[in-house]
Protein backbone atom coordinates (compact mmCIF):
# COMPACT_ATOMS: atom_id res chain seq x y z
CA UNK A 1 0.00 0.00 0.00
CA UNK A 2 2.82 2.53 0.53
CA UNK A 3 4.37 1.97 -2.35
CA UNK A 4 1.26 3.74 -4.04
CA UNK A 5 1.99 6.74 -1.95
CA UNK A 6 5.69 6.48 -2.30
CA UNK A 7 4.87 6.96 -6.13
CA UNK A 8 2.36 9.65 -5.40
CA UNK A 9 5.21 11.16 -2.89
CA UNK A 10 7.85 11.30 -5.53
CA UNK A 11 5.21 13.04 -8.36
CA UNK A 12 4.73 15.56 -5.86
CA UNK A 13 1.40 14.90 -4.23
CA UNK A 14 0.68 16.67 -1.00
CA UNK A 15 -1.90 14.01 0.36
CA UNK A 16 0.51 10.93 -0.68
CA UNK A 17 3.22 13.40 1.68
CA UNK A 18 0.66 13.22 4.56
CA UNK A 19 -0.34 9.83 4.72
CA UNK A 20 3.12 8.79 4.54
CA UNK A 21 4.16 10.96 7.73
CA UNK A 22 0.72 9.19 9.56
CA UNK A 23 2.57 5.74 8.78
CA UNK A 24 6.10 7.14 9.84
CA UNK A 25 4.67 8.42 13.21
CA UNK A 26 2.67 5.07 13.51
CA UNK A 27 6.21 3.63 14.19
CA UNK A 28 7.41 -0.21 13.40
CA UNK A 29 7.75 -1.62 9.75
CA UNK A 30 6.30 0.19 7.57
CA UNK A 31 7.29 3.28 8.83
CA UNK A 32 10.75 1.95 8.94
CA UNK A 33 10.60 0.98 5.34
CA UNK A 34 9.35 3.96 4.28
CA UNK A 35 12.07 5.80 5.97
CA UNK A 36 14.58 3.72 4.08
CA UNK A 37 13.38 4.51 0.96
CA UNK A 38 13.10 8.01 1.64
CA UNK A 39 16.80 8.00 2.75
CA UNK A 40 18.23 9.13 0.12
CA UNK A 41 16.71 11.19 -0.50
CA UNK A 42 17.10 13.14 2.72
CA UNK A 43 19.87 16.14 3.60
CA UNK A 44 18.80 18.78 1.31
CA UNK A 45 16.83 21.02 3.34
CA UNK A 46 17.77 23.53 5.87
CA UNK A 47 16.61 22.71 9.69
CA UNK A 48 15.90 25.45 12.20
CA UNK A 49 14.70 24.45 15.33
CA UNK A 50 12.67 26.84 17.43
CA UNK A 51 11.98 26.12 20.95
CA UNK A 52 11.52 28.00 24.39
CA UNK A 53 9.18 28.13 27.55
CA UNK A 54 5.42 27.87 26.38
CA UNK A 55 3.53 31.15 25.90
CA UNK A 56 6.90 32.88 24.32
CA UNK A 57 5.21 33.28 20.86
CA UNK A 58 7.19 30.87 18.88
CA UNK A 59 4.34 29.91 16.83
CA UNK A 60 3.90 33.84 15.97
CA UNK A 61 7.21 33.99 14.81
CA UNK A 62 7.19 30.36 13.21
CA UNK A 63 4.56 32.51 11.29
CA UNK A 64 6.90 35.38 10.45
CA UNK A 65 9.58 33.52 9.39
CA UNK A 66 7.80 31.21 6.83
CA UNK A 67 6.94 34.57 4.89
CA UNK A 68 10.38 36.05 4.93
CA UNK A 69 11.31 32.52 3.49
CA UNK A 70 8.33 32.49 1.41
CA UNK A 71 8.99 36.14 0.36
CA UNK A 72 12.45 34.75 -0.79
CA UNK A 73 10.25 32.09 -2.69
CA UNK A 74 11.74 28.70 -0.62
CA UNK A 75 9.92 26.37 -0.07
CA UNK A 76 9.04 25.30 3.39
CA UNK A 77 8.13 22.57 5.93
CA UNK A 78 6.73 23.04 9.37
CA UNK A 79 6.68 20.49 12.10
CA UNK A 80 4.91 21.95 15.44
CA UNK A 81 4.96 19.88 18.23
CA UNK A 82 2.34 20.22 21.25
CA UNK A 83 2.14 18.30 24.73
CA UNK A 84 0.36 15.06 24.51
CA UNK A 85 -1.60 14.81 28.03
CA UNK A 86 -0.55 12.04 30.56
CA UNK A 87 -3.70 11.57 31.42
CA UNK A 88 -6.15 11.52 28.61
CA UNK A 89 -3.72 10.23 25.79
CA UNK A 90 -5.18 13.47 23.64
CA UNK A 91 -3.47 16.54 22.72
CA UNK A 92 -4.73 19.74 21.30
CA UNK A 93 -2.83 20.83 18.49
CA UNK A 94 -3.13 25.00 18.46
CA UNK A 95 0.54 26.09 16.74
CA UNK A 96 -1.13 25.70 13.13
CA UNK A 97 -3.83 28.44 14.04
CA UNK A 98 -1.03 31.55 14.27
CA UNK A 99 0.41 30.44 10.91
CA UNK A 100 -2.78 32.08 9.94
CA UNK A 101 -0.97 34.10 6.96
CA UNK A 102 0.27 30.84 5.07
CA UNK A 103 -3.15 29.50 4.19
CA UNK A 104 -3.68 28.64 1.02
CA UNK A 105 0.05 28.93 -0.09
CA UNK A 106 1.64 25.51 -1.52
CA UNK A 107 4.62 26.45 -0.69
CA UNK A 108 4.31 25.82 3.15
CA UNK A 109 3.27 22.48 4.41
CA UNK A 110 2.68 22.08 8.08
CA UNK A 111 2.27 19.31 10.45
CA UNK A 112 1.32 18.89 14.09
CA UNK A 113 2.26 16.48 16.07
CA UNK A 114 1.42 15.11 19.22
CA UNK A 115 4.46 14.61 21.86
CA UNK A 116 2.30 11.18 22.47
CA UNK A 117 4.83 10.55 25.53
CA UNK A 118 7.80 11.48 24.59
CA UNK A 119 9.75 12.60 28.10
CA UNK A 120 12.80 15.01 26.64
CA UNK A 121 10.13 17.24 24.84
CA UNK A 122 10.84 16.73 21.39
CA UNK A 123 10.18 13.28 20.11
CA UNK A 124 12.18 11.22 17.57
CA UNK A 125 9.17 11.31 15.30
CA UNK A 126 9.14 15.08 14.60
CA UNK A 127 12.75 14.69 13.38
CA UNK A 128 11.37 11.42 11.09
CA UNK A 129 8.50 13.91 10.04
CA UNK A 130 11.05 16.33 8.72
CA UNK A 131 12.93 13.71 6.86
CA UNK A 132 9.73 13.27 5.41
CA UNK A 133 9.03 16.82 4.27
CA UNK A 134 12.75 17.03 3.24
CA UNK A 135 12.55 14.07 0.90
CA UNK A 136 9.33 15.80 -0.45
CA UNK A 137 11.54 19.03 -1.71
CA UNK A 138 11.20 21.41 0.91
CA UNK A 139 13.85 24.23 0.55
CA UNK A 140 13.61 25.09 4.86
CA UNK A 141 12.15 22.77 7.52
CA UNK A 142 10.95 24.97 10.60
CA UNK A 143 10.77 22.72 14.03
CA UNK A 144 9.12 23.68 16.27
CA UNK A 145 9.25 22.26 20.16
CA UNK A 146 6.55 22.07 23.22
CA UNK A 147 9.28 24.57 25.11
CA UNK A 148 9.31 22.37 28.31
CA UNK A 149 12.78 24.03 28.72
CA UNK A 150 14.47 20.74 29.55
CA UNK A 151 16.25 18.34 27.48
CA UNK A 152 15.85 20.12 24.40
CA UNK A 153 19.29 19.12 23.04
CA UNK A 154 17.87 16.87 20.68
CA UNK A 155 16.79 19.33 18.70
CA UNK A 156 19.94 21.01 18.84
CA UNK A 157 20.89 17.73 17.02
CA UNK A 158 18.30 17.80 14.68
CA UNK A 159 18.20 21.33 13.56
CA UNK A 160 21.08 23.24 11.72
CA UNK A 161 20.35 26.15 13.60
CA UNK A 162 18.12 26.46 16.81
CA UNK A 163 16.56 29.38 18.32
CA UNK A 164 15.87 29.68 21.82
CA UNK A 165 12.90 32.24 22.31
CA UNK A 166 12.56 33.88 25.20
CA UNK A 167 10.29 36.70 26.82
CA UNK A 168 11.38 39.09 29.47
CA UNK A 169 8.48 38.33 31.58
CA UNK A 170 8.35 39.88 35.31
CA UNK A 171 9.79 37.32 37.49
CA UNK A 172 11.83 35.47 34.93
CA UNK A 173 15.50 36.51 35.70
CA UNK A 174 18.43 35.44 32.82
CA UNK A 175 20.32 34.03 35.76
CA UNK A 176 17.43 31.76 36.06
CA UNK A 177 17.22 29.96 32.95
CA UNK A 178 17.95 26.58 32.44
CA UNK A 179 21.69 25.83 31.47
CA UNK A 180 20.35 23.40 28.82
CA UNK A 181 17.79 26.31 26.66
CA UNK A 182 21.58 28.75 27.31
CA UNK A 183 23.61 25.90 25.61
CA UNK A 184 21.68 24.98 22.52
CA UNK A 185 20.90 28.44 21.13
CA UNK A 186 22.89 29.18 18.31
CA UNK A 187 20.46 32.15 17.91
CA UNK A 188 18.41 33.65 21.22
CA UNK A 189 15.17 35.54 20.18
CA UNK A 190 14.17 37.91 23.14
CA UNK A 191 10.48 38.33 21.70
CA UNK A 192 7.36 40.51 23.12
CA UNK A 193 10.32 43.06 23.26
CA UNK A 194 7.87 45.79 22.94
CA UNK A 195 7.57 44.90 26.97
CA UNK A 196 9.38 46.86 29.95
CA UNK A 197 12.61 45.96 30.92
CA UNK A 198 13.03 43.88 27.45
CA UNK A 199 16.12 45.84 26.67
CA UNK A 200 17.91 45.36 30.05
CA UNK A 201 17.02 41.31 29.66
CA UNK A 202 18.84 41.41 26.33
CA UNK A 203 21.70 42.78 27.88
CA UNK A 204 21.92 40.33 30.45
CA UNK A 205 21.55 37.70 28.26
CA UNK A 206 24.34 38.99 26.31
CA UNK A 207 26.74 39.34 29.20
CA UNK A 208 25.36 35.68 30.22
CA UNK A 209 26.49 34.55 26.78
CA UNK A 210 29.66 36.05 26.61
CA UNK A 211 30.88 34.19 29.96
CA UNK A 212 30.00 31.00 28.94
CA UNK A 213 32.21 31.38 25.07
CA UNK A 214 34.86 29.64 25.15
CA UNK A 215 37.06 31.49 22.50
CA UNK A 216 36.50 30.85 19.17
CA UNK A 217 33.46 28.97 17.79
CA UNK A 218 29.93 30.45 17.19
CA UNK A 219 29.28 33.60 19.02
CA UNK A 220 25.68 33.14 19.76
CA UNK A 221 23.62 36.58 18.02
CA UNK A 222 20.62 37.73 20.53
CA UNK A 223 17.74 39.60 18.24
CA UNK A 224 14.79 41.50 19.81
CA UNK A 225 12.06 40.74 18.17
CA UNK A 226 8.07 41.36 18.31
CA UNK A 227 6.18 38.36 16.80
CA UNK A 228 2.63 40.13 16.59
CA UNK A 229 4.06 43.18 14.76
CA UNK A 230 6.70 41.36 12.98
CA UNK A 231 9.38 43.56 14.12
CA UNK A 232 12.56 42.49 14.53
CA UNK A 233 12.38 39.28 12.19
CA UNK A 234 14.39 40.37 9.39
CA UNK A 235 16.93 40.47 11.63
CA UNK A 236 16.44 37.37 13.02
CA UNK A 237 15.99 35.83 9.68
CA UNK A 238 19.75 37.26 9.38
CA UNK A 239 20.92 35.64 12.34
CA UNK A 240 20.25 32.52 11.23
CA UNK A 241 22.13 32.82 7.86
CA UNK A 242 25.08 33.89 9.82
CA UNK A 243 25.17 31.12 11.49
CA UNK A 244 24.76 28.96 8.11
CA UNK A 245 26.93 30.88 6.92
CA UNK A 246 29.54 30.07 9.57
CA UNK A 247 28.62 26.09 9.88
CA UNK A 248 29.51 26.25 5.98
CA UNK A 249 32.90 29.00 6.40
CA UNK A 250 33.90 26.16 9.34
CA UNK A 251 32.96 23.16 7.15
CA UNK A 252 30.78 21.92 9.68
CA UNK A 253 28.02 20.73 8.32
CA UNK A 254 29.16 17.48 7.32
CA UNK A 255 30.68 17.01 11.20
CA UNK A 256 26.57 17.82 12.14
CA UNK A 257 24.96 15.30 9.68
CA UNK A 258 27.27 12.29 11.21
CA UNK A 259 26.74 13.48 14.67
CA UNK A 260 22.64 13.35 13.66
CA UNK A 261 22.85 9.69 12.62
CA UNK A 262 24.98 8.57 15.12
CA UNK A 263 22.64 9.83 17.71
CA UNK A 264 19.84 8.34 15.69
CA UNK A 265 21.60 5.20 14.90
CA UNK A 266 22.45 4.74 18.52
CA UNK A 267 18.67 5.34 19.40
CA UNK A 268 17.17 2.80 16.91
CA UNK A 269 20.34 -0.13 18.09
CA UNK A 270 19.07 0.44 21.94
CA UNK A 271 15.52 0.45 21.05
CA UNK A 272 15.41 -2.60 19.64
CA UNK A 273 17.80 -3.92 21.82
CA UNK A 274 15.20 -3.11 24.53
CA UNK A 275 12.92 -5.12 22.73
CA UNK A 276 14.95 -8.09 22.18
CA UNK A 277 15.34 -8.19 26.05
CA UNK A 278 11.93 -7.65 26.75
CA UNK A 279 10.40 -10.10 24.31
CA UNK A 280 12.39 -12.88 25.21
CA UNK A 281 9.94 -15.53 27.56
CA UNK A 282 13.02 -16.19 30.19
CA UNK A 283 12.92 -12.55 31.13
CA UNK A 284 9.10 -12.06 30.61
CA UNK A 285 8.59 -15.43 32.74
CA UNK A 286 11.18 -14.35 35.66
CA UNK A 287 11.12 -10.84 36.42
CA UNK A 288 8.61 -10.45 38.52
CA UNK A 289 10.00 -13.43 40.81
CA UNK A 290 13.73 -11.43 41.13
CA UNK A 291 11.73 -8.45 41.48
CA UNK A 292 9.67 -10.77 44.59
CA UNK A 293 13.89 -11.33 46.23
CA UNK A 294 14.62 -7.50 46.14
CA UNK A 295 11.08 -6.26 47.89
CA UNK A 296 11.53 -9.18 50.28
CA UNK A 297 15.25 -7.92 50.87
CA UNK A 298 16.80 -11.05 49.50
CA UNK A 299 18.83 -9.21 47.00
CA UNK A 300 19.53 -5.24 46.52
CA UNK A 301 18.17 -4.36 42.97
CA UNK A 302 21.90 -4.11 41.64
CA UNK A 303 22.50 -7.70 42.31
CA UNK A 304 18.92 -8.58 40.90
CA UNK A 305 19.88 -7.00 37.80
CA UNK A 306 22.69 -8.20 36.93
CA UNK A 307 21.59 -12.06 38.03
CA UNK A 308 18.29 -11.53 35.21
CA UNK A 309 20.77 -10.12 32.83
CA UNK A 310 23.46 -12.96 33.42
CA UNK A 311 20.13 -15.70 32.96
CA UNK A 312 19.34 -13.67 29.78
CA UNK A 313 22.77 -14.16 28.73
CA UNK A 314 22.84 -17.81 29.07
CA UNK A 315 19.28 -18.54 27.87
CA UNK A 316 20.51 -16.53 24.59
CA UNK A 317 23.73 -18.91 24.28
CA UNK A 318 20.92 -21.82 24.81
CA UNK A 319 19.57 -20.23 21.39
CA UNK A 320 16.35 -19.81 23.76
CA UNK B 1 1.63 1.85 18.74
CA UNK B 2 -2.34 2.41 18.63
CA UNK B 3 -2.49 5.49 16.73
CA UNK B 4 -4.91 8.43 18.14
CA UNK B 5 -7.54 9.64 16.39
CA UNK B 6 -7.31 13.18 14.35
CA UNK B 7 -10.17 15.17 14.49
CA UNK B 8 -9.91 18.74 12.57
CA UNK B 9 -12.06 21.41 14.43
CA UNK B 10 -12.82 23.99 12.22
CA UNK B 11 -14.47 27.02 11.96
CA UNK B 12 -15.66 28.15 8.42
CA UNK B 13 -17.23 31.59 7.71
CA UNK B 14 -17.96 34.65 9.77
CA UNK B 15 -18.83 33.28 13.34
CA UNK B 16 -17.56 35.57 15.91
CA UNK B 17 -16.67 33.22 18.77
CA UNK B 18 -15.72 30.03 19.28
CA UNK B 19 -16.81 28.53 22.56
CA UNK B 20 -18.79 25.49 21.26
CA UNK B 21 -16.27 24.17 19.12
CA UNK B 22 -13.64 24.70 21.92
CA UNK B 23 -15.64 22.94 24.63
CA UNK B 24 -15.79 20.02 21.82
CA UNK B 25 -12.55 19.98 20.89
CA UNK B 26 -11.27 19.80 25.14
CA UNK B 27 -13.63 16.67 25.07
CA UNK B 28 -12.35 14.75 22.52
CA UNK B 29 -8.87 15.92 23.59
CA UNK B 30 -9.98 14.33 26.82
CA UNK B 31 -11.01 11.32 25.53
CA UNK B 32 -7.75 11.10 23.69
CA UNK B 33 -7.61 12.65 20.41
CA UNK B 34 -5.70 14.62 18.73
CA UNK B 35 -7.60 17.47 17.97
CA UNK B 36 -6.33 20.13 15.03
CA UNK B 37 -7.98 23.33 15.84
CA UNK B 38 -8.38 25.74 13.31
CA UNK B 39 -9.27 29.03 14.60
CA UNK B 40 -11.77 31.19 13.27
CA UNK B 41 -12.69 32.46 9.83
CA UNK B 42 -11.22 29.86 7.93
CA UNK B 43 -12.07 28.96 4.59
CA UNK B 44 -13.65 25.89 3.01
CA UNK B 45 -10.13 26.21 1.26
CA UNK B 46 -8.51 26.56 4.40
CA UNK B 47 -9.93 23.72 6.03
CA UNK B 48 -9.67 21.18 3.72
CA UNK B 49 -5.78 22.21 2.91
CA UNK B 50 -5.17 21.71 6.66
CA UNK B 51 -7.24 18.21 6.51
CA UNK B 52 -5.13 16.95 3.76
CA UNK B 53 -1.78 18.20 5.40
CA UNK B 54 -3.06 16.76 8.98
CA UNK B 55 -4.28 13.36 7.59
CA UNK B 56 -7.16 13.94 9.97
CA UNK B 57 -9.85 11.43 10.31
CA UNK B 58 -12.56 13.52 10.56
CA UNK B 59 -13.48 17.22 9.90
CA UNK B 60 -15.92 18.56 12.62
CA UNK B 61 -17.87 21.99 11.43
CA UNK B 62 -18.92 24.32 13.59
CA UNK B 63 -21.38 26.65 12.20
CA UNK B 64 -23.03 29.42 14.02
CA UNK B 65 -23.84 32.23 11.50
CA UNK B 66 -26.76 30.28 8.98
CA UNK B 67 -24.42 30.04 6.28
CA UNK B 68 -24.32 26.06 7.20
CA UNK B 69 -25.41 25.08 3.62
CA UNK B 70 -23.50 26.11 1.34
CA UNK B 71 -20.26 26.22 3.97
CA UNK B 72 -20.91 22.50 4.21
CA UNK B 73 -21.21 21.75 0.78
CA UNK B 74 -18.49 23.73 -0.67
CA UNK B 75 -16.53 21.70 2.28
CA UNK B 76 -17.58 18.21 1.40
CA UNK B 77 -16.78 18.97 -2.37
CA UNK B 78 -13.40 19.85 -1.48
CA UNK B 79 -12.98 16.91 0.49
CA UNK B 80 -13.86 14.83 -2.13
CA UNK B 81 -11.83 16.66 -4.91
CA UNK B 82 -8.62 16.51 -3.02
CA UNK B 83 -8.51 13.02 -2.17
CA UNK B 84 -10.60 12.86 1.51
CA UNK B 85 -13.52 11.12 0.15
CA UNK B 86 -13.53 8.51 3.22
CA UNK B 87 -12.56 11.57 5.96
CA UNK B 88 -16.42 11.88 7.85
CA UNK B 89 -17.57 15.53 7.70
CA UNK B 90 -19.52 15.93 11.46
CA UNK B 91 -21.49 19.49 11.93
CA UNK B 92 -22.37 21.67 15.48
CA UNK B 93 -23.24 24.82 15.81
CA UNK B 94 -26.69 26.74 15.14
CA UNK B 95 -28.17 24.18 12.63
CA UNK B 96 -32.26 24.20 12.08
CA UNK B 97 -33.48 20.71 12.35
CA UNK B 98 -35.28 20.97 9.49
CA UNK B 99 -31.85 21.45 7.64
CA UNK B 100 -30.18 18.39 9.01
CA UNK B 101 -31.77 16.14 6.06
CA UNK B 102 -30.57 18.19 3.40
CA UNK B 103 -27.21 18.25 5.27
CA UNK B 104 -27.01 14.63 5.43
CA UNK B 105 -27.83 14.18 1.65
CA UNK B 106 -24.54 16.58 1.00
CA UNK B 107 -22.27 14.23 2.67
CA UNK B 108 -22.17 15.36 6.36
CA UNK B 109 -23.00 12.01 8.31
CA UNK B 110 -24.04 13.75 11.44
CA UNK B 111 -24.79 16.90 13.07
CA UNK B 112 -24.60 17.57 16.75
CA UNK B 113 -26.23 20.88 18.12
CA UNK B 114 -25.74 22.72 20.77
CA UNK B 115 -26.24 20.71 24.40
CA UNK B 116 -25.11 17.67 22.61
CA UNK B 117 -23.78 15.08 25.39
CA UNK B 118 -19.87 15.47 24.07
CA UNK B 119 -19.68 11.51 24.96
CA UNK B 120 -22.29 10.86 22.78
CA UNK B 121 -19.92 12.57 19.61
CA UNK B 122 -16.61 10.65 21.11
CA UNK B 123 -19.02 7.52 20.77
CA UNK B 124 -19.66 8.43 17.53
CA UNK B 125 -16.23 9.39 16.51
CA UNK B 126 -14.31 6.25 17.30
CA UNK B 127 -17.28 4.11 16.07
CA UNK B 128 -16.50 6.13 12.81
CA UNK B 129 -12.73 5.44 12.82
CA UNK B 130 -13.36 1.95 13.78
CA UNK B 131 -14.94 1.25 10.63
CA UNK B 132 -12.70 3.09 8.74
CA UNK B 133 -9.77 0.96 9.61
CA UNK B 134 -11.49 -2.57 9.99
CA UNK B 135 -9.08 -4.98 9.07
CA UNK B 136 -5.39 -2.74 9.45
CA UNK B 137 -3.00 -4.11 11.58
CA UNK B 138 -3.06 -2.39 15.05
CA UNK B 139 -0.08 -1.69 17.19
Amino acid sequence: MHDAYLEKFLAGETLAASRLMSIVERGGDDAEAILTALFPRVGRAYRIGITGLAGAGKSTLVNRLIRHYRDQHLTVGVVAEDPTSPFSGGALLGDRVRMIDSCGDPGVFIRSIASRGSETGFSEKATELADVLDAFGRDVILLETIGIGQLEYKIHFSAHTTVVVLTPDAGDDVQSLKSGLMEIGDVFSVNKSDRPAAREYADELRSMIELRLSGSGWHPCVVATVGTTGEGVDELAGAIASHRAYLDTKGLFEEKRIQALRNRMTMLAEEKLKEFFWENEYIRGHFDDVLRDVSTGKQSPYQAAARIVESFKIEKQKGR
Amino acid sequence: MKRPIRVLVAKPGLDGHDRGAKVVANALRDAGMEIIYSGLHQTPEMIVEAAVQEDVDVIALSVLSGAHRTLFKRVRDLMDENGLGDVALLGGGIIPNQDIGELKKMGVREVFGPGTDTRRIVEYIRELFEKRHEGEKTG
